[in-house]
């Protein structure tokens, strides 16, 4: 456990460095000149002349060949310096700490609803399958998989808060605040996972080892938990870390629609305003939280199944 | 594995067509595929024609599906954005096989650093929450519907790459490669002819569960402002424009919202049956 957990977290770095040049590499993408905008975004309505451009991509460091720039820009994201945004004027690594947590907040219900509703459906499915219930939760996971988060949480908006007035729409803070954008994004991964389980569930539930604890005279209730479901979890897990991908994602929609001030709302208005700073830095952060959160689910995969461990 | 010969054809779609549902779905991807082809010829109104004194108008005779806050006929729009959306789609699909075939390829035939090189940019790309990365570089690249393609291209042809890499590896194995490379054919005819051909099929069958995916992929970033810039009409563009009037004029975002579902939707379907048809043993 200690050699796999210690090899992993060195390709866990590696990972790292990789984002890291990835998300440098995306000014690259840019059109124009970062210190003509940088200028023209200071000075709005103005030309900016070609000296000051010149002087400022001096300052900038702009004239140095890219691996440079990337060390240098890799140095200062070690030490939690991502530059400075060009619309604010303050440090991009504080602006994305104070809004991390509320991106955080939503990911985290979503995938408690996601595993809270997904997980136990799935395997009533499965216990039943081709009963009417299997049949409705195969609906509803298509349906899940197919309604975008997007038009679900503006439907959300739509009638819980404009037409009967239960629930905000917008901002955050208080728990009422979270039930809309939560059920917005946890829409998808619940169907997803619900169908994970159900179709992990029907496979554990032919093994004989399921046979033999009914054999056994163990209740219903006891084998499909403790005999099923603990075995058909290990899937499951796996698909969590990947889901929080999908939340991690799906929370730049979900922000923007509900103006949760998250790091995904912070992305998409810093495009706008052409922020590269901001755009790098989200992406970077965001990629990191996927990351650690995907070591963190093999880590416990190996600690869950003991198989694993001695292999 | 999917069979070259012509007579699988109509047995694969009279699969797809026993399951009523399924039929329906087809029949509802068929029309969608007719509708975007034929836009112009079928949109009773110029998508971009602003007609100020009959903003919001419900539908009637004149504007079928009603009239949108610039006064332009929301049929006429629904078609050309369908066009928008599921071309664009088409284009991400086809770019993104194109470029998995070639990473998939010669990573598998090659081995060795290829390999080791081109799975690692491919991991490295997993690694990213595809949906931001693709927002941040159609965002960093401008908005314009080309570039949302091309941001859902990047983020998704590695996955895929993945895939084929170990179909083209297990293939290699087989004898009739291994034949090929003892009569001297050169890598190109080995790979093209001998390997593609017989991996191909389950790629298409994969892309096709993916189709439904990458349409939300593309509405989302349209809605997200990040494509389609006005006048032009796309479906997820015409959510981001219908948003201000969500209170008071719903049925401005009903029309693309259901469109996207819908279309989604049966995407889906199609695809399931397809796996379902070409794959029997697959329980889910």
């Amino acid at each position: 456990m200690v050699t796999y957990t210690a090899r992993r977290f060195v390709s866990l770095v590696g990972v790292m460095l990789g984002i890291s040049a990835v998300s440098f590499t995306l000014t690259a993408l840019a059109p124009g000149d970062p210190a003509y905008s940088l200028l023209h975004l200071q000075q709005p309505g103005t030309e900016p002349s070609a000296e000051a451009v010149g002087a400022l991509r001096a300052e900038l460091g702009l004239n140095d060949p890219a691996p440079v720039r990337y060390l240098r820009w890799l140095g200062g994201a070690v030490l939690g310096d991502l530059g400075v945004s060009y619309r604010s004027g303050q440090p991009v690594a504080a602006e994305i700490a104070a809004r991390m947590p509320a991106t955080l907040i939503l990911a985290g219900t979503s995938l408690a609803v996601g595993l809270g509703v997904g997980m136990p459906f799935g395997v009533f499915a499965a216990v039943r399958p081709r009963s009417w219930w299997d049949a409705v939760s195969r609906v509803l996971a298509l349906l899940g998989a197919s309604v975008p988060t997007y038009l679900l949480g503006l439907l959300l908006i739509l009638v819980f808060a404009a037409r009967l007035k239960l629930l905000p729409a917008f901002g955050s803070g208080t728990a009422r605040h979270l039930i809309l954008p939560t059920a917005a994004l946890a829409a998808g991964i619940t169907a997803q996972i619900m169908r994970l389980t159900r179709a992990s569930m029907l496979e554990t539930l032919r093994q004989p080892f399921v046979r033999t604890a009914s054999v056994k005279g163990l209740s219903a209730t006891r084998v499909t938990v403790w005999h099923g479901l603990r075995n058909a979890a290990l899937p499951v897990v796996t698909a969590t870390g990947l889901a929080s991908g999908h939340l991690l994602g799906g929370a730049v929609m979900v922000e923007t629609i509900f103006s949760r001030e998250g790091v995904g709302k912070y992305a998409v208005d810093a495009i706008f305003v052409r922020d590269y700073p901001v755009i790098q830095g989200a992406v970077l952060y965001t990629a990191l939280v996927f990351v650690v959160a995907n070591f963190a689910v093999d880590l416990l995969y190996h600690w869950i199944d003991p198989r694993l461990r001695h292999a | 594995m999917l069979e070259g010969h012509d007579p699988a054809r109509p047995r694969l779609l009279s699969l797809l067509l026993r399951d009523p549902v399924t039929a329906v779905a087809v029949g509802i991807v068929a029309l969608a595929l007719c509708a975007a082809v034929a836009a112009p010829l079928l949109a009773p109104h110029d998508p971009a024609a602003q007609q100020l004194e009959h903003a919001f108008s419900p539908p009637s005779e004149r504007f079928p599906l009603g009239a949108d806050h610039l006064g332009r006929d929301m049929l006429s729009r629904l078609l050309y954005g369908g066009r928008a959306t599921l071309f664009s789609a088409g284009l991400v699909l086809a770019l993104t096989i194109a470029v998995a075939v070639v990473v998939g390829l010669s990573a598998g035939y090659y081995g060795g650093w290829v390999d080791a090189c081109l799975m690692r940019l491919a991991d490295l790309l997993l690694a990213f929450p595809s949906l931001l990365l693709a927002v941040a570089i159609a965002g960093t690249l401008g908005p314009n519907l080309l570039n949302v393609v091309l941001a859902l291209a990047v983020v998704g042809w590695a996955g895929y790459a993945r895939i084929l890499r170990g179909m083209v590896m297990s293939c290699r194995q087989e004898e009739y490669v291994q034949a090929a490379v003892a009569l001297g054919a050169p890598p190109r005819r080995i790979m093209g002819r001998h390997i593609l051909c017989n991996t191909i099929g389950p790629m298409i069958v994969l892309a096709s569960l993916d189709v439904g995916a990458i349409i939300l992929g593309i509405a989302g970033l349209n809605f997200l402002g990040l494509g389609m810039q006005p006048p032009g009409a796309e479906w997820g563009a015409m959510l981001h424009a219908a948003q201000p009037h969500l209170q008071t004029d719903p049925q401005l975002l009903l029309v693309p919202g259901t469109a996207i579902f819908v279309a989604v939707l049966s995407f889906n379907l199609v695809g399931d049956a397809l796996r379902d048809a070409l794959d029997p043993t697959s329980t889910d």
